[in-house]
């Protein structure tokens, strides 16, 4: 193990990379909810049917996970140290 | 008859040969042993094998049928790919404990009757527990304490269990069970302990990131599948189970979000797929107990390959903490790729093997309209790409450039990985070859388009919030910490009773040595007339004693008078 100051850049160290990485996520979210239009969906339930209902659901789901979690953090959160003693 | 050798014991005595032999040579037994167990296994016609008579109850060695067929491909597929992952290092004691501890699932698998079962789990618990210890450290020798503790209580359960099934004329066969009886409570609560149900979970997260990198490997794969294996033959179609499994999935994965150690992120996850698990198994209809068990086949894979890639992490930069890593993607390029393979196998992307196993549990929850158990297994989805799809590899590999600089993982270890990640790409690229292996003949189809598309949505906007959540520094960093969960019972409730406890105890021993003290003074009194030679102790001649007699009786007359 040993940390090199002066070595090959890679494609993701340039900021400007990841940041494209992350438009083209928007790109290919946006291009599924326009699927949605196409599609005749067969679901179990009436309201996994609507329009962009799993989108939209995912990305409430994960948002509402991480911000709840960083809540708990404050409950449950302990030093590294807690057991040793 | 040669069907009729149990052929657990193939692996469980020849482990023996492990100690004695070095080098090429063990690594080749470490290999061979499933290999031989694997074409034996083959071989067998379905039936019941090795049956003897015990106190008036049938044993029977092994029942061969399609569901512990199934197990027994799949324990024997993670055992040689755990072997091959431990081909570079030396080490007899986790080679022969692996190899007793996946010959025994293998036992457990094959049980026909319950007794039978409880004597191959409990020495898969005693193997498995050799596997936490290997570590070496004070941390892994307290886990490994609790870890047996725990493995021991549930097979205390199983027992007694097993007896009250017996004693209530119920018989010793291993088939379904239910929760009509005591003895079926009791046995489903043991298993509830190995399937690390709710509340009962957390022996898993404390001990198997204690493990060795190999040791973390096999454990993930035996215990709580061989769990989930009894479950669905056990009690399968028991209602209260879909709640504990939803529960199971849902709970972890907030946990999962917060923890620092990657491989106790895997042990949450793992948690919150056996969630999805014993969800198939209560639901109990053809196509979810094929889910569940298609589920546990995948899980044993892909999450195998997920914690085989921080096996190597941990071997090549030492430490697995979120908080540590990132940016090893540059000197582990293979071992990423590998990471990557499994996250999104467990993420359920297309073409991966959780897409056509977890589907079916999906599929049969909203076909049964089990309307809110569904939704929180969607959320529980979304939620596991989001701890094991994206933190596990984004963490570790990516994220900021930690600076760590190191070797590739051992090629064994890439072979190992490579293997999982093969046997997990094919699952999802071809079902129906593996839909023909499980209990239930079925035609289930999981790439319709409405699903593909649905899944990929619900997992391309997860990502999105992901990327959202840390592009605005919303997502909470990774920090050197513990959380706290189950297991503050009995580190710091039980110990700290213990210690007020003592203290109480010790008060009244000092009050009971204070009275002592007290009676000691009436004691000197009692002894300056008593002791031998005093003059209570004295022996008196006749002459004397008749003369003190005299003296008292003319006292009393003088007195009366």
């Amino acid at each position: 193990m040993q940390t090199h100051s002066r070595e090959k850049r890679y494609w993701l160290d340039e900021p400007g990379n990841v940041t494209k990485l992350y438009h083209a996520l928007w790109v290919v979210g946006i291009l599924l909810l326009v699927g949605d239009f196409f599609l005749h969906k067969h679901e179990d339930f009436v309201f996994a049917g609507w329009y962009s209902f799993y989108g939209v659901f995912g990305f409430i789901a994960c948002v509402a996970l991480v911000v709840s979690a960083k809540g708990l953090r404050k409950l449950l959160m302990r030093d590294e140290q807690y057991y040793d003693y | 008859m040669i069907t009729d050798f149990p052929v657990a014991l193939i692996m469980i005595f020849g482990a023996v040969l492990v100690p004695l032999t070095r080098g090429r040579l063990r690594a080749a037994v470490t290999l061979l042993l499933p290999l031989v167990t694997f074409f034996f296994v083959l071989a067998l016609p379905e039936g019941l094998y090795g049956r003897m008579e015990f106190a008036g109850a049938q044993l029977v060695w092994m029942r061969v049928d399609r569901l512990s067929l199934l197990f027994s491909y799949v324990f024997l597929l993670a055992t040689l790919i755990a072997a091959v992952y431990a081909l570079h290092e030396e080490d007899p004691r986790q080679q022969s404990a692996t190899l007793v501890y996946a010959g025994s699932a293998l036992g457990a698998v094959f049980a026909g009757d319950l007794l039978t079962f409880f004597v191959f789990v409990e020495i898969a618990a005693v193997s498995s527990t050799i596997l936490v210890w290997a570590r070496g450290t004070a941390e892994s020798y307290g886990a490994g304490m609790r870890y047996l503790g725990m493995q021991l209580a549930a097979g205390v359960l199983l027992l007694a269990g097993i007896a009250f099934q017996w004693a209530d004329g119920h018989g010793l066969a291993f088939s379904h069970i239910g929760t009509q009886s005591t003895g079926g409570w009791l046995i489903l609560i043991g298993l509830g302990i190995k399937c690390a149900f709710p509340l009962l979970h957390n022996w898993l997260q404390d001990a198997y990131p204690e493990a060795t990198a190999t040791g973390a490997v096999v454990l993930s794969a035996f215990t709580t599948k061989l769990a989930v294996y009894a479950l669905a033959r056990a009690y399968a179609g028991t209602d209260l189970l879909i709640y504990v499994g939803t529960a199971m999935a849902a709970f972890p994965i907030f946990y999962a979000v917060i923890e620092n150690d990657l491989r106790r992120v895997l042990a949450y996850s793992m948690n919150n797929q056996l969630g999805f698990m014993v969800v198939g198994v209560g639901i109990g209809s053809e196509l979810a107990v094929n889910g569940a068990v298609a589920h546990a086949f995948a899980d044993i894979l892909f999450k195998g390959l997920l914690f085989m890639s921080m096996g190597a992490v941990l071997l090549r930069a030492g430490t697995v903490k979120g908080s540590e890593l990132g940016g090893l993607y540059k000197s582990m390029p293979w071992t990423t790729g590998f990471c990557i393979v499994g996250a999104a196998s467990i993420s359920a992307f297309p073409l991966f093997s959780g897409f056509v196993t977890k589907s079916m549990i999906m599929s049969a929850a909203a076909g049964e309209g089990y309307l809110w158990v569904w939704l929180v297994l969607l959320f529980a989805s979304a939620g596991v790409f989001h701890h094991a799809g994206i933190k596990i590899p984004y963490f570790a590999f990516f994220a900021h450039d930690s600076g760590i600089r190191c070797r590739e993982a051992p090629v064994s270890m890439l072979v190992a990985m490579g293997a999982a990640a093969v046997l997990s790409v094919g699952i999802g690229c071809a079902p129906s070859i593996f839909y023909s292996l499980l209990p239930y003949s079925t035609s289930y189809e999981p790439y319709t388009p409405t699903h593909i598309l649905d899944q990929l949505q619900l997992l391309v906007f997860s990502a999105l919030a992901f990327a959202v959540l840390m592009r605005t520094g919303i997502y909470p960093p990774e920090l050197r910490s513990v959380n706290l969960d189950t297991d503050w019972l009995y580190r710091r409730l039980l110990p700290a009773g213990f210690r007020v406890f003592a203290k109480m105890w010790q008060g009244v021993v000092r009050t009971v040595l204070d009275l002592t003290g007290c009676l000691g003074a009436v004691f000197s009194v009692v002894l300056a007339w008593h002791r031998p030679g005093a003059l209570f102790a004295r022996t008196w001649s006749v002459g004397a004693s008749a003369f003190c007699l005299m003296a008292l009786f003319l006292m009393y007359l003088v007195a009366y008078l």
